[in-house]
């Protein structure tokens, strides 16, 4: 039998179900493996004693053949996600030592349905970032190395999630998207992450960057997995307006890998200037597999898609400058005195930040600010029109569209650190399906020249996740991708 | 568009973030940069077309007006910076000081 880590989470409930082995001993193989890995920092904090608790507990239910739908699975959680009584911080300074009196939504549910939870995990601060390295409690590395063995990012921002998953350091992590930030990662690191329809997970309980665009959705290491944790975290939320009342449909059930007769678009816009060969050449490969499959391509236009980028820097700023005006140093968090009430704000903000948030809280603040406001916001939230009707023509002519997830592999710690909009830049195929509010996948797909992951995107329409999941264990089968970091 | 230190200097009173005067050039710049590169919106005529608030088209789902939480002010207060317990017992006797507001 493999190591109790090395199992995906089916495995681990089917395992678990039939007493092969106990969730204690999961954790506990869990724990040990996270131990070799702190190389990695992919997390924040670590909680042993929180997970061989939920493990016992667990344990108790199994015997009583009371088993929820992850019962004694060890998963991380992204430090954006509020944990009752446990450190969470967003990755910042600002927040160091803040233990949130309350659970968020999507962690409740999942330890509803038995999940265990191993530690918060690294992220960019406030989910501001492609790479991870913006990060108070430092960078996250990638498991994954390049030939000439230098320390790759993992993506960003959930960083710590990705770069855990693939390390086998948990069974599964929660995610937070707002431009990028489950699918880039994943595409990195060689693992399934998928970021629902707006409105499919209740964003109660998580730190909110920018509250139109948020989402939270699984990381895991196959597409199956990815079905069972997002049943387990969606739902409507009565603390959450903007979840949607709709069910939560049998995403696991709908794996049946019968793609035959799909219409999958292909948008010719997605061939930017400068795109590898090689990712050209996965896609094209992607479409293949598809079309052996029995699914039909079709060329689509989506024509707004170089004015997502522009688009989404306008209006995340916007949105985080407002939502993390929260942090002042009254209530709780770091404060750092001044002689006047508003020398407190400034000292504790300029302190608490780091350079990435202050740069956004600022073009935010002006892109907002008298004077600019129409100039700046109400025309991004315009265009952001154009690129949602972009779609809404898109579907008239297909059923899912398949794209590249990133336009490159991982990249070293500390290259384009200097250049916000190269940065920028690693998002340009997964920022317009969070303007849309569409729900989107990372699936690994192959390697790279250096051999590093690569994943394909697929995009589907509003609230059907089950045609991303069918079509996804599709591309995964066709895919067969073994390969592991560092083997 | 371009802005200037001053400009970088009110943005940042706005935002309440403090900014070292000998800062305020390579943010300016830094701004800019980010700034330049979302001019390229201009070119689209956006005249005809509404700003988007939701992706979602939903009617704002409504719970009962009922209060179904709180009444703990000692576990809010376990992260204020100065917590100030006037008695461990009493449920509502915690509070917290804030730097003086009034001169």
């Amino acid at each position: 039998m493999s190591a109790l880590n090395d199992l995906t989470i089916a495995q681990l409930r089917d395992g678990l179900t039939a007493r092969k082995f106990s969730a204690r001993e999961v954790a506990d193989a869990y724990l040990a493996a996270m131990e070799k890995q702190r190389g990695l920092n992919a997390f924040i904090l670590e909680t042993p004693d929180v997970a061989r608790a939920q493990a016992a507990a667990s344990d108790a239910k199994l015997a009583k053949g009371e088993a929820g739908a992850l019962e004694g699975v060890p998963l991380g959680i992204k430090d954006l996600f509020c944990t009752k009584d446990v450190q969470t911080t967003a990755g910042s300074h600002i927040l160091e030592g803040f233990k949130p009196p309350y659970e968020s939504t999507v962690s409740q549910n999942l330890f509803d349905a038995g999940a265990v939870m191993l530690g918060k995990l690294n992220l960019d601060e406030f989910a501001m970032g492609s790479a991870n390295i913006t990060s108070y409690f430092g960078p996250v590395k990638n498991p994954w190395k390049r030939k000439d063995g230098k320390d790759l990012v993992p993506g960003g921002s959930s960083g710590g999630s990705a770069a855990s998953v693939a390390a086998h350091i948990v069974a599964g992590a929660t995610g937070t998207d707002t431009g990028g930030s489950i699918r880039q990662p994943a595409s990195f690191t060689g693992i399934v992450g998928i970021k629902p329809t707006y409105g499919r997970c209740s964003r109660w309980g998580i730190v909110a960057f920018a509250s139109s665009l948020d989402q939270a959705g699984p990381m895991t290491r196959d597409v199956r997995d990815a079905a069972i944790m997002l049943g387990a975290m969606a739902g409507h939320d009565v603390k959450d307006s903007t979840s949607v009342p709709l069910p939560v449909p049998n995403y696991e059930a709908a794996m049946t890998g019968d793609i035959r007769g799909l219409r999958f678009g292909i948008p010719k816009e997605y061939r930017v200037d400068g795109m590898p060969a090689e990712i050209e050449k996965l896609w094209q490969q992607g479409i293949d597999w598809m079309k052996a499959a029995g699914a039909e391509p079709v060329e689509i236009s989506l024509p707004h898609t170089k004015y997502a980028l522009p688009t989404y820097y306008i209006i995340a700023p916007a949105e985080a400058s407002s939502n993390l005006a929260r942090y002042d140093g009254v209530r709780y968090g770091l404060r750092v005195p001044g002689n006047t009430l508003d020398e407190m704000y400034e000292n504790t903000r300029a302190a608490g930040f780091g350079a990435e948030v202050r740069r956004r809280i600022l073009i935010g603040t002006y892109v907002l600010s008298a004077g600019y406001y129409d100039a700046y916001y109400l025309k991004a939230q315009k265009v952001r029109t154009l690129i949602f009707q972009d779609f809404q023509e898109a579907w008239k002519k297909c059923d899912v569209i398949l794209t590249p997830t990133a336009p490159s592999a991982a990249f070293g710690i500390g290259d384009k650190a200097d250049d916000p909009i190269a940065m920028y830049l690693n998002d340009v195929f997964t920022v317009p399906v969070n303007l849309a509010g569409l729900p989107g996948m990372s699936v690994p797909a192959g390697l790279s020249g250096d051999g590093l992951p690569l994943g394909l995107q697929l995009i589907g329409k509003p609230f059907d996740e089950p045609t991303l999941f069918r079509v996804g264990g599709v591309l995964e089968t066709a895919a067969n991708f073994k390969a592991r970091p560092g083997a | 568009m371009s802005l200037d230190p001053a400009t970088v200097a009110r943005i940042a009173t706005l935002a309440r973030i403090k900014i070292a005067p000998d800062e305020q050039v390579r943010i300016a710049g830094e701004l800019n940069t980010i700034l330049d590169w979302v001019e390229q919106l201009k070119t689209l005529d956006t005249s005809a077309v509404e700003p988007m608030t939701s992706t979602v088209e939903m009617v704002m789902p409504q719970r009962a007006d009922q209060v179904t939480d709180g009444g703990y002010p000692n576990k809010i207060l376990a992260n204020a910076t100065e917590p100030v317990r006037v008695s461990t017992t009493e449920e509502m006797g915690g509070f917290f000081t804030v730097p003086k507001v009034v001169e």
